[in-house]
């Protein structure tokens, strides 16, 4: 994958919740993200089938916090 | 899962209204042009029938029995004797007429076709977008109106034509409007759709209208002027003319008159019909009133900057605020805002009586409204009974409603010092573009304040002028004191620096305070530390018996306690001082020991000392800070003087020799660089054409004749000049400007290339063709003081032109992306556990930046200045930085 693209994990249904509540937002609150998305379809190969309503974590580096984690729902199209 | 959508709107719906519901609505048929009888009272039946609704407070309306503020306001309607063209559906009328037979009014396209079409419109499995029905409709069109033969009933169709503004011809005949809706009355419903109406809310022959629908005297109230005159609105003007020429043309019609007087009468009645919709039909000439102005009629009270939508939806007036010029003040804190007595007489704020102010309330009652002549004493304007009844307080019943006070009252009172308010100037394009301020109430007719304030507003004193708002509410103001208040943004979030700072003379008044630490005769001394806020003087040192104080000394006094820092100022270690030693700026113990004070200590945006006070003490000690800064400066600067002219330039005869040699020689070595050129001696450089390698050798040694030149001319001027010390000190300027000024002024380029356009091989017909030598191409030798020769005015002022372009390009494009950026994110907001969400409360960002740093708090970039804390806490020791 290209440096200029963050890191992207697929979150394991058991923990959703766990980080839902951690965040305190609901599944639909969050971010979108397009099962058509480049980088959804590359994780499909590595997870398999990723269903809309699924949570992928994103991980990006910051210069002001280290690491940032931000999570998106998955979206149909 | 099922992503949930928040509520929204799914569609809207326009419909046409149908002549029985334009009956059906109307409270009355109006046939009379008359609107008042000559005792005043409206005319029955005529266009201010009381059943359409009341404008005059005490009436009660004859269809609602509502009174003024109750009733909204009923139509009325007019019988059309004859039918008229709709000037808002001329397009549509238009489109129809040509994709539907004249004869059957079905659409002339087989049946197959329309079959088609409507599979394309009816497939309800992927809902059509209205783009994309918008796109069936046309396509219906365009391929309809092809059509001769009409492929159901084979009738021969005509070619309709629109000769506009309302006439349809068919083959140069007329087609009257009557005629026009008999065909669209044969129109099938079925067919609807694919004309682009909905057959529920719409039919075709509604577009002509036969039935003409009056709007309610609300919407075009009759004015009483003070001499007891009435004018009636725009819109009454036009139905008057349209009820008139409509009974005409029914009289007319009912007697038998000749066809042309009653196409005549009818063409008369499409016009004013036409004109009453929208007044600036291309084609119509627009109906004027007497006066020769022309009818504000529906459209132009909805279109345009001063229509409905933009002047009084996007944006709105409010009360309790003023506007004025705006004028510097160096004696109000930042915090500050004067204000001119005229205007704090008609701002109020308006306080309910309690227990806890009702003496002091009574009091100010008792002052009356105040009069101009008179020193200003906030007194009060109006009172409001708990009852809701207004008195207006005059210096004859001031006494009396004083003494009759009572709990529960509000008191409309005048502004008085230390109110709160909030100050703006325009374009609002950053949070500190509206601040709140401190009133005090000053003689004179500007707004006032002080000058380190000019920077967050943009604002400077040649004209401008700036809002005032003042706040109605203890929330707002408690609000506004906390959050927008001057010093609560002194550090910008735009770069985490003081925005603020000392400007112009403040700085070269303190750097003339510190350079070299002059001594300052005790009696001046003390004149200048009368202007500042202090309860000590430095200890005097005695020389030859006459006492003086030391700058430094003095400056010391405004610094808070504590203050231990040592940074580079301008002067750097180029410094002019012989000892080399006036660019270091070392504080300790809140004394000044070393370096002149300049822009890199005090000045906006880059005042490291600043900095340092607002980060160590607070945003109160740094706006203290500043306002003793600026008195202190104000005290310099007016004891001692300080003025440049244009003789500040003025070098020696030797240095001015010196200066034409650079330009001669520069001038010389280009011409060499040319011939070698020609003579194919120079060698490209890489990723350059030979040109390009030649036209950068020749600009390189441009600049350096003009560098050159700012070195000469620095060397003669020193620091005794005034255009020196405040190019050094960072007021003003720099040292090339006075160079340009001096000495050369230097190549004029156009985007960054040396002047090459104009005439045919040559930039002006002065110069041979091929000329490419350094006048030629625009380099200025003369200096600002000296003038310029007409080729080089020329070119200066092609150079000049290119910047004022850039600036206007810039600003208007950067402006109209801050907009639409702003647009974009208005309406996020920042949650308590420090989410971003939108109105649907959906992330936008999981923590503030991410980072969930203020950008206003952190320390350049980043979120916390560890050198700064291992310092403070450590000693200086220990500090990472140099």
């Amino acid at each position: 994958m290209h440096e200029m693209v963050p890191e992207h994990w697929l979150v394991s249904v058991k923990e959703e919740e766990k980080i839902l509540k951690s965040l305190g937002v609901t599944k639909g609150q969050l971010p979108k993200i397009r099962k058509s998305d480049p980088v959804v379809k590359a994780l499909e190969k590595v997870e398999g089938e990723i269903s809309p309503g699924r949570i992928i974590e994103i991980v990006r580096k910051s210069r002001t916090r280290g690491i940032a984690k931000i999570y998106r729902t998955v979206i149909g199209e | 899962m099922k992503v949930e959508i928040s509520k929204g709107i799914e569609e809207l719906k326009f419909a046409l209204l149908s002549p029985e519901e334009v009956r059906r609505m109307s409270a009355v048929k109006v046939i009379t042009p008359d609107t008042y009888d000559d005792d005043g009272y409206p005319i029955e039946k005529g266009l201010m029938d009381p059943s359409m609704g009341v404008i005059e407070p005490g009436l009660k309306c004859k269809t609602c029995g509502g009174k003024v503020d109750q009733c909204p306001g009923h139509f009325g309607h007019i019988e059309l004797a004859m039918p008229v063209v709709h000037i808002g559906f001329i397009k549509e009328i238009y489109s129809i007429l040509s994709s539907t037979c004249s004869n059957c009014g079905r659409i002339k396209l087989p049946e197959d076709k329309l079959k088609e079409y409507f599979e394309r419109i009816k497939d309800t499995a992927n809902k059509l977008s209205d783009i994309e029905y918008d796109d069936i409709v046309s396509e219906v069109e365009s391929d309809a109106s092809e059509v001769v033969i009409c492929p159901h009933c084979h009738f021969e169709n005509q070619k309709v034509a629109l000769d506009k503004p309302t006439t349809f011809r068919e083959e140069g005949k007329k087609l009257t409007p009557k005629e026009i809706r008999e065909r669209f009355e044969k129109i099938q419903n079925d067919d609807l759709p694919l004309i682009g109406l909905d057959p529920k809310v719409a039919r075709p022959e509604w577009m002509i209208l036969t039935v003409f629908p009056v709007p309610p005297v609300n919407v075009r109230p009759t004015i009483t002027l003070e001499t007891g005159e009435r004018s009636e609105d725009d819109l009454t003007h036009k139905l008057v003319d349209v009820i008139r020429i409509n009974q005409r043309l029914r009289e007319n019609r009912d007697q038998g008159s000749p066809q042309l007087i009653i196409e005549d009468l009818w063409d008369l009645l499409q016009y004013h019909v036409t004109t009453y919709f929208d007044n600036q039909t291309p084609g119509t000439p627009p109906a004027r009133h007497r006066s020769g102005r022309s009818l504000k009629t529906l459209v132009q009270r909805l279109k345009g900057k001063e229509g409905r939508f933009r002047s009084n939806l996007s944006g709105k007036r409010v009360n309790f605020s003023a506007r004025t010029v705006i004028s510097p003040e160096p004696f109000l804190s930042i915090n500050q805002v004067g204000v001119p007595a005229k205007a704090a007489r008609e701002l109020t704020v308006t306080e309910t009586v309690t227990e806890h102010n009702f003496e002091r309330l009574k009091e100010l009652i008792k002052n009356g409204p105040g009069k101009e002549e008179e020193i200003y004493r906030p007194g009060v304007n109006y009172v409001y009974r708990a009852d809701g009844s207004r008195i207006k307080i005059s210096e004859k019943n001031a006494g009396e409603v004083a003494e009759k006070m009572e709990l529960g009252w509000q008191i409309e009172r005048q502004m008085e010092d230390g109110d709160i308010v909030l100050f703006n100037r325009q374009p609002s394009l950053h949070r500190m573009s509206m601040m709140a301020h401190e009133v005090k109430v000053l003689p004179y007719r500007t707004f006032r304040f002080n000058l380190a304030v000019c920077a967050p507003y943009n604002a400077d004193f040649d004209g401008d002028e700036m809002n005032l708002h003042v706040l109605q509410s203890q929330e707002a103001r408690a609000e506004a004191e906390i959050l927008m208040k001057v010093q609560e943004n002194f550090l910008s979030p735009r770069f985490g620096g003081p925005i603020m700072g000392a400007i112009h003379d403040h700085i070269t008044a303190l750097f003339m305070l510190t350079y070299r630490n002059p001594l300052i005769p005790l009696e001046a001394g003390l004149h200048i530390m009368s202007y500042i806020n202090v309860d000590r003087t430095p200890e005097p040192i005695e020389i030859d018996g006459k006492k003086y104080f030391k700058g430094r000394d003095m400056f010391s006094l405004i610094l808070p306690e504590g203050v231990n820092i040592e940074f580079k100022g301008k002067l750097g270690d180029k410094s002019l001082d012989p000892s080399g030693t006036e660019g270091t700026i070392r504080i300790e113990d809140s004394k000044l020991l070393n370096g002149a004070i300049d822009e890199n200590a005090i000045g906006q945006s880059k005042g490291v000392l600043l900095d340092y006070v607002l980060r160590k003490y607070g945003n109160a000690e740094g706006a203290k800070f500043l306002d003793n800064l600026t008195r202190l400066a104000a005290g310099v600067i007016s004891f001692n003087g300080f003025s440049t002219g244009i003789d500040d330039e003025d070098v020696p005869g030797e240095a001015k020799a010196q200066l034409r040699e650079v330009g001669n020689e520069a001038v010389q070595k280009v011409e060499k660089l040319i011939e070698n050129y020609k003579n194919g001696l120079i060698g490209m450089e890489p990723g350059k054409t030979l040109e390009d390698t030649l036209e950068s050798m020749v600009m390189k040694t441009l600049s350096q004749a003009r560098e050159k030149s700012s070195e000469i001319a620095s060397h003669y001027l020193g620091m005794d000049n005034s255009t020196v010390i405040m190019a050094r000190s960072g007021a003003r300027a720099n040292m090339m400007n006075l160079a340009q000024m001096a000495g050369i002024i230097g190549q004029q380029s156009i985007r960054g290339q040396r002047q090459h356009r104009g005439y045919t091989n040559r930039t002006l017909p002065h110069f041979k063709k091929g000329d490419i030598g350094a006048y030629a191409r625009g380099f200025v030798s003369s200096s600002y003081k000296e003038g310029l020769n007409p080729t080089e005015y020329f070119f200066h002022a092609t150079g000049g032109r290119e910047g004022l372009v850039d600036i206007a390009v810039r600003t208007s494009r950067s402006g109209y992306m801050q907009r639409r950026l702003i647009n974009a994110l208005e309406d996020l907001k920042v949650s308590e556990e420090g989410k971003v969400l939108d109105t649907e409360d959906s992330v936008i960002q999981l923590e503030y930046g991410e980072d969930g740093t203020d950008p206003s708090r952190s320390f350049e970039g980043d979120s916390v200045d560890v050198d700064y804390l291992v310092k403070e806490i450590f000693g200086k020791k220990y500090g990472g930085k140099k």
